[in-house]
């Protein structure tokens, strides 16, 4: 079945459907990962997003479900050059094909996803729809143009809380649309881990915890003011905390830095970050599209910790005084490399003492 | 950190010869690292021995020395230039070689040299077996179980113990020689016993096999803040069993999951982290297909074969930043020149994929064994890019040159369905095309996949393409599934053939309906950020990113295709060059080649590389989208010359020698005709196309006779024959294949064969040099040791020659460049071949003569006169330097070829030796090729009857130069008959004492064996097999017997003089 790709500045692309029988409309994000479609689909930071992949074949090894970051995929839609018609792999559970019917979310392919790549660059991130009924481009537009992505972290934190995993150190994970590895890296090192929705009060969480996690999420950080608040009061206290990417730039809100949307943003899986105290650069995964403005940054607060080694953005906050690190990066990985990862046992280390390694 | 400024003058060791295993790579990553040095203005100090490389113009490096790659020379070359710092990861493996040996004398620390980049304590430990084996243990990386032995015994043992199969590797050898997989007991005692022969320090490593896991590759890079990077990944579409070098590979990985790739990503930097890597890397890893295990299977701790792929398969310039970082840069502080935006600590992302196929020389060697495995046999590669697999493995295939267009080959498709089933556990160079033709006759992709262990997604890939081909046989040819093929690149003539229609009618139907190719940028990073790069591949179905904005004249240049025997690395040589003089004119230049091993396919080289197979199609699509003012197809070998026709039929002008004066040489009715009006002489002959046409000319003649066919490279399919049987058997080898053309029969003359490459303009001809062969006229050209200036022709007879060359450039109107060869018989100078365009002899004798004659010929052909340019007509001035281009050959790797020389071309690479002193240079030139003599003084001579008398005076100097002289029978008779002391020596069937015991007795230097010509004695091909396999130089012909024995007589200490050749 023929299906078509609208963007909000009038291009059409034509391609074939595939996936679930559904029109969406939502804003379109490139990823340049090679590998990993599945952690992609299932990372909650893409609620309200489709994404395009850049690597031409996607589904050669099917879906292995153990490898979901989340419960169920959050991306709006999904954007590919060939999708396999076989995946081959030991650990294929489906196809990736009965995968997004399953989870009916849409997908267009056949298209020059190179050609699209390079406008969501030139113009920015953009809005579109994926269907496959042929509108009339002046009919649908507006529609498309209105559309913005809203209230996705409440879509995507968690109910109520539950834990995970046994051991002497108590991490409370905030759950702003968290990826299941931030937990499972937790749980790995010895920690048990209590996930609570983005909302829960931080007096619920003083001092009843050794350390506190912030996750990953979609969306504008400034849309959050609540939670900003809650953190505001979080940071007032000793506890040692770690961010990454939403949870990095609510807790810099919360301090009065200011944050700004990207053109493209980053998403991908090969992004050089440098640790600015040790001069050391890793190869990070990142997905997001708003950033910290560097020049609202308080140097007597805080201190850039990391810096992005292609456009020099900000990537990691150190706070002066206190025993707060955040990184817009994630070194949870998945996909993508796993050279960050050390940061969790640099977290483990703030909290100290009671490691029972 | 930033750059050492304590590196002021680098000494870079280059590779050496091609030889299978080492091919054109270490030219792309030498001449791009020497070039990163000079940018930062270094004095680079270089030497290598091969003398068609770029690396050793003068104008990349600041001295070079093209001087035997041992270890003496190497020690007095750092005597006498005194650099502080040596390179040695950009030389392949003789390179860390010699590095190491320089090293471990304690050599470099006397001379206060220090290794920068990769120590040689790295290396050591990469390299060595044991050592790697201890380190991966102790850093929880898997290596499959093995042990290295230095006895055949303890390999024995050890696999009682693991079982069999077990993996042979021999220590410290190029390409994995020696090596291979041994299913029993009989087999591990061959294969071992000969791997210690051939390993430099005695020792093997035997380990489990894993024949049929996956084979994933990671090219990394490491600086000396121990930041690291993956460049690229690659998965061979052969399953472990095959050496990479012989695999279908792809790039990035296809069938790895992000937990395999990042597992094995991981692993790889945590691998160059503790071996503390300073530059480029190649780790590859075997994986389990049905777990997560998975083993490291070697490190090659320097640039390779491999990470010239992964440069061109990203963009990313490996060797380049490994030179920046010997200097102590680290990688956040190099700009990533192709997006100009990103820093070479950006891994590259990829939006299209990769594939490579080898190049494999059984054509050349039709008796040889085809099967693949742990030793490579390839002699080159082709890479293809495209936006699916398919496409990305249609396009490489045709690459090749094969004259093979999609996935069929005769002797395959004749097979019936059991003989697939059976074919399909053969790993030979066929077998894809063997799972096709299974695909076709509906053998299960599972089934394939059971017997092959190739992933199914690959199987699936090939199952695609063959549905398509039936279903374009079957169906209507609509739009739609012409789309289709397209985009799997199934070529117009292709789809032509399944439909019985002219190619010409799919063209206009793809026309008709705008089904045009357009053309995609590498970037890094898969169009994140705007890289300008001048890098393109081809798709079809898309958005065209060409635009050229500029209204230079615009010139296409085409390369030469994959490294081959016939066509080497010298026609990349003459192409860059023709593109760099194009450029100082201020042309906008085009390049389409597709060798990933190339400097010719480095994206700063031409102003825009399409990296294209070079086919009338592919090309076309090309000119269709640039338009170019015209084309020069003489660089290019045979590869390019081939197209001259198909480019004038588009409109494109051929730039140069015409392509009818082209055909005017190679028409043998038409060249005979020139040949007359110029009253020159060539050996009688005629052309036939028939066995019996071939006899009754052969008689005419009179025996010995020269078989070959018209248009080919490097004497392919030519034969000497003695009788009407050898007549019947060429011509029945020749026309195996459909010729075109007639076949050729020529009188043979033993003479003395010269040879003349020279540029010619309208008015006149610049021979820069003649060449002597010290072979006689019988042995290719390209398998004959030349030496520059002529020793041993009259001046009367030069004089001849150069009149020849004028006549014969006029009558064929050539314009740019010629190669003729000559045979001097009883004083008289006949023409046995002219070749209108470059030759492999361009790049020696540009060094020598320092004429650069590309340039010089570049800008005749651009309309600029060799007066104009500042030099003179006719045959220029001599050079007291001799310069003795040596062949160097692999036979080695290629079990069951035939190792004797004769019209049909064998080497596969070469090496220069340079002195003042002819004998010197011939000795030096030897030892370039690897022989050091005398050791023992031991030969064993077998001379076939005709040639015994002309062989006495040469047993006599061998013998007074106190060698002992063993002989079966004849040779024995003979030489004890006419004074000469010498041993007898079983023949090969008896008992004992036969040649083979003296063989692998260790004690002979040298065998000397003259064969008869086509006979069908087994012996003598045994023997020479024999002697190849076990290491011992062997020469067939009289005259490199003689040359060896004068050079050896005259050279009396093993010093060497050194000579800087941008000071000649």
């Amino acid at each position: 079945m023929k299906a078509y790709l609208i963007l909000e500045d009038g291009h059409v692309f034509e391609g074939e459907h595939f996936g679930a029988e559904k029109e969406i409309i939502s804003e379109f994000v490139f990823n340049t990962s090679m590998t990993g479609y599945l952690e992609v689909l299932t990372d909650p930071s893409y609620a309200g997003q489709s994404v395009v992949m850049t690597y031409p074949l996607i589904g050669n090894y099917g879906v292995c479900l153990d490898d979901q970051e989340s419960v169920e995929p959050f991306v709006s839609g999904f954007v590919v050059n060939e999708l396999a018609r076989l995946g081959s792999h030991f650990r294929k559970d489906i196809d990736l094909e009965d995968y997004l019917i399953e989870h009916d979310i849409p997908g267009i392919q056949g298209i020059d996803t190179r050609f699209l790549t390079k406008l969501i660059r030139n113009q920015g991130c953009m809005n579109g729809m994926i269907t496959t009924h042929q509108y009339e481009i002046k009919d649908i537009i507006d529609k498309i143009k209105v559309f913005r992505v809203s209230n996705v972290v409440d879509q995507t934190t968690c109910d109520k809380p539950y834990t995970l995993g046994s051991g002497n150190i108590h991490i409370a994970l905030y759950d702003f649309g968290a990826k299941r590895n931030i937990a499972r890296e937790l749980v790995k090192r010895g920690c048990e881990v209590t996930v609570f929705p983005a909302h829960t009060k931080a007096s619920e969480i003083i001092d009843k915890y050794d350390g506190v996690m912030l996750s990953n999420g979609p969306g504008d950080p400034s849309e959050c003011q609540d939670i900003i608040e809650e953190l505001k009061i979080l940071s007032s206290t000793n506890m040692p905390v770690f961010a990454i990417c939403l949870g990095h730039q609510l807790m810099a809100l919360a301090h009065g830095v200011k944050t700004e949307k990207m053109k493209y943003g980053h998403h991908g899986a090969n992004h050089p970050v440098k640790d600015l105290d040790t001069d050391r650069v890793y190869i990070s995964t990142q997905n997001h599209n708003y950033v910290i403005k560097e020049d609202s940054i308080d140097k007597n607060l805080i201190q850039v910790w990391f810096k992005n080694v292609n456009d020099g953005t900000v990537e990691g906050l150190k706070y002066i005084n206190k025993n707060i690190k955040t990184v817009q990066f994630h070194p949870e990985a998945c996909s993508g490399p796993l050279d960050t990862s050390y940061l969790f046992d640099e977290f483990l280390k703030m909290i100290g003492g009671k490691n029972n390694g | 950190m930033a750059r050492d400024l304590s590196i002021k003058k680098v000494l870079v060791i280059g590779s050496g010869p091609i030889i299978i295993g080492q091919a054109a790579e270490f030219d792309y990553a030498g001449t791009q690292a020497c070039r990163a040095l000079k940018e930062e203005g270094i004095e680079v100090v270089l030497i290598n021995s091969n003398p068609a490389t770029i690396m050793t113009d003068k104008d990349i490096a600041d001295k070079v020395y093209i001087e035997p790659l041992e270890v003496s020379v190497v020690k007095e070359l750092i005597k006498k230039e005194k650099p502080d710092s040596i390179l040695p990861t950009l030389g392949g493996q003789n390179a860390l070689n010699i590095a190491m040996a320089l090293a471990d004398e304690g050599f470099l620390k006397e001379q206060h040299v220090r290794t920068i980049g990769t120590s040689t304590d790295t290396i050591k430990l990469a390299e060595d077996r044991l050592e790697f084996k201890t380190l991966m243990e102790n850093i929880n990386e898997p290596c499959a179980a093995s042990i290295v032995v230095n006895h055949v015994d303890e390999a024995l043992d050890f696999a009682e113990k693991i079982g069999y199969p077990v993996v042979v590797r021999p220590a410290y050898t190029l390409g994995g020689t020696g090596g291979g997989i041994a299913n029993n007991k009989g087999e591990l005692h061959d294969i071992c016993s000969n791997g210690l022969r051939l390993s430099r320090v005695s020792q093997c490593l035997i380990e489990r096999c894993i024949a049929g896991w996956k084979e994933i590759e990671y090219e990394v890079m490491r600086d000396g803040h121990g930041n690291c990077i993956s460049v690229c990944n690659m998965e061979n579409l052969d399953p472990v069993g095959v050496h990479t070098g012989d695999s279908i590979v792809v790039a990035p990985s296809q069938t790895l999951s992000d937990k395999e790739y990042q597992m094995l990503r991981s692993s790889a930097l945590h691998i160059i982290t503790a071996l503390d890597i300073k530059g480029g890397c190649n780790v590859q890893f075997a994986l389990n297909p049905n777990s997560f295990e998975y083993c490291v299977i070697e490190v090659n701790p320097r640039v390779s074969r491999s990470s010239a792929l992964a440069s061109k398969a990203t963009g990313y310039p490996i060797a380049k930043l490994a030179a920046k970082i010997a200097l102590g840069y680290t990688l956040d502080e190099i700009i990533n020149v192709v997006t100009g935006k990103t820093y070479a600590s950006y891994e590259p992302t990829l939006d299209y994929i990769v594939c490579k196929i080898p190049k494999w020389p059984f054509d050349k060697f039709v008796d040889a064994s085809r099967k693949l495995g742990t030793q490579m046999k390839a002699t080159g590669e082709v890479m293809s890019i495209c936006n699916n697999f398919e496409g990305a493995l249609m396009k490489a295939l045709r690459s090749l040159e094969q004259n093979i267009y999609d996935l069929h080959i005769q002797e395959v498709d004749d097979l019936s369905k059991e003989q697939l089933r059976e074919k399909l556990k053969d790993i030979d160079d066929h077998r894809i095309f063997v799972v096709a033709e299974s695909l076709r006759r509906e053998i299960s992709i599972e089934e394939i996949h059971e017997l092959t262990k190739i992933d199914v997604w690959f199987i699936d890939k090939i199952k695609h393409l063959v549905e398509v081909e039936k279903r374009i046989k079957k169906e209507e040819l609509t739009i739609d599934l012409l789309k289709l093929a397209k985009r799997l690149e199934f070529p117009d003539r292709v789809i032509a053939k399944y439909i019985n229609q002219p190619e010409e009618k799919i063209h206009q139907l793809r026309k008709q309906n705008n089904i045009l190719a357009v053309y995609k940028t590498v970037d890094t990073c898969a169009a994140e950020f705007d890289a300008s790069t001048p890098y393109y591949y081809s798709i079809h179905g898309g958005y065209n990113e060409i635009d050229i904005q500029n209204n230079r004249k615009k010139i296409m240049v085409l390369g030469s295709g994959p490294i081959r025997i016939g066509q080497g690395i010298e026609f990349d040589y003459c192409s860059v060059h023709c593109v760099w003089a194009l450029k100082k004119k201020g042309y906008d230049t085009i390049i389409v080649n597709n060798n990933p091993e190339t400097v010719s396919t480095d994206f700063d080289i031409a102003d825009r590389l399409y990296f294209e197979p070079l086919t009338k199609e592919d090309v076309e699509n090309i000119v269709d989208i640039e338009k170019p003012d015209g084309a020069i197809v003489q660089f290019g070998g045979q590869t390019a010359i081939k197209l001259t026709k198909a480019l004038m039929e588009m409109g494109v002008k051929i730039l140069g020698t015409s392509a009818d004066d082209v055909d005017a040489a190679e028409d043998r009715e038409r060249f005979d005709e020139i040949l007359e009006k110029c009253h020159i002489d060539r050996p009688r002959g005629s052309t036939v196309f028939t066995s019996e046409e071939a006899i009754k000319v052969a008689n005419e003649l009179g025996y010995p006779v020269l078989v070959r066919p018209s248009y080919v490279l490097g004497g392919a399919g030519m034969e000497i024959a003695l009788n009407d049987g050898d007549i019947k058997k060429f011509m029945k080898i020749i026309n195996r294949q459909y010729q075109e053309h007639p076949i050729l029969i020529d009188k043979y003359l033993s003479g003395k064969e010269v040879e003349v490459d020279a540029i010619c303009d309208c008015d006149g001809v610049l021979i820069p040099g003649i060449m002597e062969h010290i072979e006689r006229a019988g042995v290719h050209s390209g398998d004959s040791i030349s030496v520059y200036p002529p020793q041993k022709i009259k001046s009367k007879i030069k004089e001849v020659i150069v009149d020849y060359t004028k006549r014969l450039a006029k009558a064929l109107h050539v314009i740019g460049l010629i190669n003729i060869q000559f045979i001097v018989y009883e004083d008289q100078v006949y023409v046995i071949e002219v070749n209108p365009r470059s030759s492999r002899t361009i790049p020696y004798i540009s060094k020598v003569t320092d004429i650069p004659i590309v340039d010089v010929a570049t800008h005749v052909i651009m309309g600029e006169s060799i007066k104009q340019q500042g030099y003179e007509y006719g045959l220029a001035k001599e050079k007291e330097t001799i310069a003795v281009k040596m062949p160097v050959f692999s036979f080695e790797k290629i079990k069951g070829a035939e190792i004797s020389l004769g019209p049909e071309m064998k080497s596969t690479g070469e090496v220069l030796g340079i002195s003042k002193n002819f004998d010197e240079a011939i000795y030096k030139a030897f030892m370039g090729t690897g022989i050091h003599l005398p050791k023992k003084k031991n030969v064993i001579c077998t001379i076939k009857d005709s040639s015994k008398e002309e062989f006495l005076p040469i047993a006599k100097q061998y013998y007074m130069f106190g060698y002992d002289l063993y002989s079966t029978k004849g040779t024995y008779k003979y030489l004890k008959e006419h004074g000469v002391p010498v041993h007898l020596v079983n023949r090969i069937n008896e008992k004992k004492n036969t040649l083979f015991d003296l063989m692998l007795s260790d004690t002979i230097d040298l065998v000397i064996d003259i064969p008869t010509r086509n006979s069908n004695l087994k012996d003598g091909f045994l023997i020479r097999r024999f002697a190849v396999e076990a290491g011992i130089p062997i020469y067939t012909s009289l005259d490199t017997a003689q040359a060896l024995i004068n050079c050896l007589e005259k050279k009396h200490s093993k010093k060497v003089s050194l000579i800087d050749i941008t000071k000649l």
